[in-house]
């Protein structure tokens, strides 16, 4: 456990390196100049030249990315050219509202699509099952805006039993959590579904009926546990996704986390926050993937021996 | 004659079709006498297994259905109970153990969990643990306090039988199914639990219905016998009369084909199956297989840096010769050897030592100078429904081999299949079907002719009739014999069944634990075994003959 642990932080650290390369390398990549931008349209070509040699830019590509390495490791992501803060502070402030939308979107999903998976599972081929996988091929191809749209439009504009946007209390965490939810609970619905039906299957099952069990004790202490793998990996991709930031959701109901951010910073080219950001998404992944590793032996013991 | 523990009556069973209902068994009736054993026994597809899942309903509710008939626990007809009587019926009074016992354990579940949910779940909470634990004790498993708490993986496929035994036999049932309880074990194996089986029928007071294809196994444990075929019961019988005075033509027909050890004794070879001359091996021709101090190593784990985990050695120092037109057998058990030595010869898994094909070696060939080679050798596995493409007319899979090697054109292939297919004894319409309309013998002989299109001088042969009813085993193995003797092929054949490598081989090797213990010819190894474990392995076999049944050991208090 120990080693393995040890080997995903060496390969996490290794893949964080890769992302740091790669943006940064897109920074030289992209046509508009830092210094440029800084300095402002009606701004002398001296005061460019100052600028871009306040910040290192007519250095060398190898050294400046030294430079930034180092920075880096020292929790530096720069500073905002706009608004002229350091980035790091920037993400920082993002991250509870981002982290909260991301643990209550999931918790939703789950909580759904587990559900409605394992019924489908249990009453195979029949209405029930035939509607939640309609319902979930619904939730699997909506965009995000739309749902987020018909869900403001209905319990806040119409009901106004939520907030219409904003951040702060529970209140307003329903409906983006919502919109989050109902939509990955269609992807889960599925993943859960064809788990049990497998598991369902299996010679285990058969002896826990021999056995005389209750129905809901085969279900749930023998055949569920088994399906779980396939949706401890999922969590791991959303972690992963929802912690850089749900641009659309976000923007729609004004929530303030890092998918703003991002979004206002692309509008604004403010490299240094995109480059602080897109960090932050690969280290989500990482994160997200992690937990998949470390989660699935607590629940799969013959993982633990590998 | 007291009354019956259990008796069935008149059952039948429909399967659903699309085609409309199909009869899958019917008008089957016996009665199990209290503390008898009872055998069920036929070939796949005689529906004794339907009629055990039957008793436990526990049939597929959407593919079958009881159509007619009783079945009465102490005179209570199970066939109407509601669902919540019958699942106190099933784990209390009725208990079943199953043929695979490394699939049968939930395998994230604790066995000490497995076991005190059967318990609690018929006679409540209290001191369930303890009586876990001595029901492990029960079955004779080592270290029961320590066993409580592993997961079902890290149990070999014994134990895991006993611990299944230990959960059916918990709640002390009236009844115990076992369906195939040792077809999936090791020999020595089987020959442990089915003294279990007998020792703890005494001690719990239990009747057995002991579902097995397996007459040996018949011979060992039945009281009574009932024959099925297709879906009936054509004979029932005591044990001793049914294997003495067979009544019926069918289970006269079983009962010949079943293979005894000690068939072939004082005979150096195999049996001829035609009247064709042997073709003499010219002196000085090399042997067509020639293995030297084998080794084969399974790599651990590898992560991203290298790290390694210890390598397991699954075959070390392995040597042997084997000459055109002979047959060396590669006998037993599981975890062996034997497969991965079958595998490194044909170059399939890489090995250390010397494995020369025809005089050529073939260790550090690249796959095109390989490529020849392997014309020359081919394989046969074990499970001819997977190792048959479903999506591949079967002219096409036999066909597929020329094709790779590029010879001839596509209707000389075509051609080739037919006169194939006609070798092996289907017919050259066959061709265009597919492998799902074929039986399992029929798959099998399809497997043959495909491995015969190269013409090779060397077939590997990995328990290639394991998975064959006897009736058609032998069948297969007269083709096999038939192909040798006319083609001069040299066969590599691997089982663990110590009656069809005595049927098959000239020479043999007994294998465990990676390495040969005992080689020479069929006739020595089998007449005058020199190694301890040579002989275990012989009388681990079950004879099928309840007269020589063994004597019930002294139960253990």
């Amino acid at each position: 456990m120990a080693a393995l642990f040890l080997r995903r932080i060496v390969q996490a650290a290794l893949i964080l390196l890769g992302v740091a390369a790669i943006t940064f390398l897109m920074l030289y990549a992209l046509p508009a100049d830092p210094a440029v931008l800084l300095a402002g349209r009606n701004a002398t070509p001296q005061t460019v030249a100052n600028i871009r040699h306040q910040l290192g830019l007519d250095q060398p590509l190898a050294v400046q990315f030294w430079h930034y390495l180092v920075d880096l490791v020292q929790g530096d992501l720069g500073r905002s050219f706009n608004q002229k803060t350091a980035v790091a502070p920037l993400i920082a402030a993002r991250l509870p509202a981002t982290l909260t939308l991301m643990a209550a979107g999931i918790a939703i999903e789950v909580v759904i699509g587990l559900t409605l998976g394992v019924v489908a599972a249990l009453r195979r081929d029949g209405f029930v099952d035939r509607a939640v996988m309609t319902m979930s091929f619904v939730g699997v191809s909506t965009p995000q805006f739309l749902v987020a749209l018909l869900l403001l439009y209905v319990f806040a504009a119409t009901l106004g039993w939520f907030p219409m946007s904003g951040y702060g209390t529970a209140a307003h965490l329903v409906l983006p959590a919502f919109t989050l939810g109902i939509l990955g609970a269609g992807w889960y619905a599925r993943v859960v579904r064809s788990a049990m039906i497998d598991v369902l299957g299996q010679d285990y099952v058969r002896t826990a009926n021999a056995k005389g069990l209750s129905a809901p004790r085969v279900v749930l202490r023998h055949a569920l546990p088994n399906a779980l793998l396939p949706v401890i990996a999922m969590i791991g991709i959303d972690i992963g996704q929802f912690m850089g930031g749900t641009v659309v959701v976000e923007a729609v109901y004004g929530w303030p986390g890092i998918g703003q951010l991002a979004w206002q910073a692309i509008q604004q080219v403010d490299i240094p926050i995109i480059m602080g950001v897109t960090l932050v998404s690969a280290l989500a992944i990482v994160l997200g993937n992690l937990f998949a590793d470390l989660v699935a032996p607590l629940i799969d013991p013959r993982i633990r021996t590998a | 004659m007291t009354a019956p523990v259990l008796a069935v009556e008149g059952l039948s069973i429909d399967a659903r079709t699309p085609a409309g209902p199909r009869r899958v068994l019917s008008e089957v009736s016996f009665a199990l006498a209290a503390g008898e054993t009872l055998c069920l026994a036929g070939e796949s597809g005689s529906g004794k297994s339907i009629t055990s899942l039957a008793i436990m309903r526990l049939l597929p509710k959407a593919s079958l259905r009881v159509a007619a008939g009783a079945i009465r626990l102490e005179g209570r007809d199970l066939v109407g109970l509601s669902d919540r009587a019958m699942r106190r019926v099933r784990g209390g009074a009725i208990a079943m153990i199953f043929q695979e016992p490394m699939t049968s354990l939930n395998p994230v579940m604790r066995i000490g969990d497995q076991l005190i949910e059967a318990i609690r779940a018929h006679q409540g909470a209290e001191d369930a643990t303890a009586r876990a634990r001595a029901m492990l004790d029960a079955v004779r498993i080592s270290d029961p306090a320590r066993r409580m708490g592993q997961y079902p993986h890290e149990l070999s496929g014994g134990m895991r039988q006993r611990v299944m035994i230990a959960m059916a036999l918990s709640c002390r049932p009236k009844v115990l199914i076992a369906d195939e309880p040792t077809t999936a074990l090791d020999v020595t194996v089987q020959a442990q639990i089915l003294t279990l089986m007998r020792e703890l029928k005494g001690e719990f007071g239990t009747s057995i219905i002991l579902i097995t294809h397996d007459m040996g196994v018949v011979a060992e444990m039945a009281d009574r016998v009932a024959v099925m075929q297709a879906g009936r019961i054509v004979e029932t019988a005591a044990a001793l009369p049914l294997f003495t005075a067979p009544r019926e033509d069918y289970t006269r027909t079983l009962l010949a084909a079943v293979p005894r050890l000690g068939a072939r004794a004082g005979t150096d070879g195999p049996p001829r199956v035609t009247t064709q001359p042997l073709a003499a091996t010219p002196a000085g021709t090399p042997p067509v297989l020639s293995v030297r101090d084998l080794s084969v190593t399974y790599r651990g784990a590898r992560g991203w840096f290298g790290g390694t985990a210890a390598g397991h050695k699954a075959v070390e120092g392995v040597s042997f010769t084997l000459q055109r037109g002979r047959t060396l057998g590669l006998v037993g058990e599981s975890g062996s050897g034997k497969s991965t030595t079958g595998k490194a010869v044909l170059g399939l898994v890489p090995f250390a030592g010397e494995v020369l094909l025809d005089g050529v070696a073939i260790a550090g060939l690249s796959p095109r100078a390989m490529r020849p080679l392997r014309r020359a050798a081919q394989m046969i596995f074990q499970d001819p429904y997977a190792s048959l493409d479903p999506r591949m007319s079967v002219g096409a899979a036999i066909a597929e081999p020329l094709a790779i090697h590029r010879m001839g054109t596509a209707a000389d292939r075509r051609d080739r299949a037919a006169e194939l297919l006609r070798r092996v004894g289907l017919s050259p319409d066959h061709a265009s079907r597919y492998p799902h309309e074929f039986s399992g013998g029929q798959r099998q002989r399809i497997c043959i002719a495909r491995a015969l299109a190269l013409e090779p001088r060397l077939i590997v042969a990995d328990e290639s009739v394991a998975a064959l009813d006897v009736s058609v085993r032998g069948r297969v193995l007269d083709l096999m014999l038939e192909l040798q003797e006319t083609l001069g092929l040299a066969y590599l054949f691997i089982s663990h069944d110590m009656a069809v490598i005595e049927r098959m081989c000239h020479d043999v090797a007994v294998m465990r634990g990676g390495r040969i213990v005992e080689a020479g010819t069929r006739r020595a190894v089998f007449e005058v075994p020199a190694q301890a474990y040579t002989r275990e392995l012989m009388a681990a076999v079950p004879i099928p003959d309840p007269a020589r049944r063994p004597e019930p050991r002294r139960a253990i208090a």
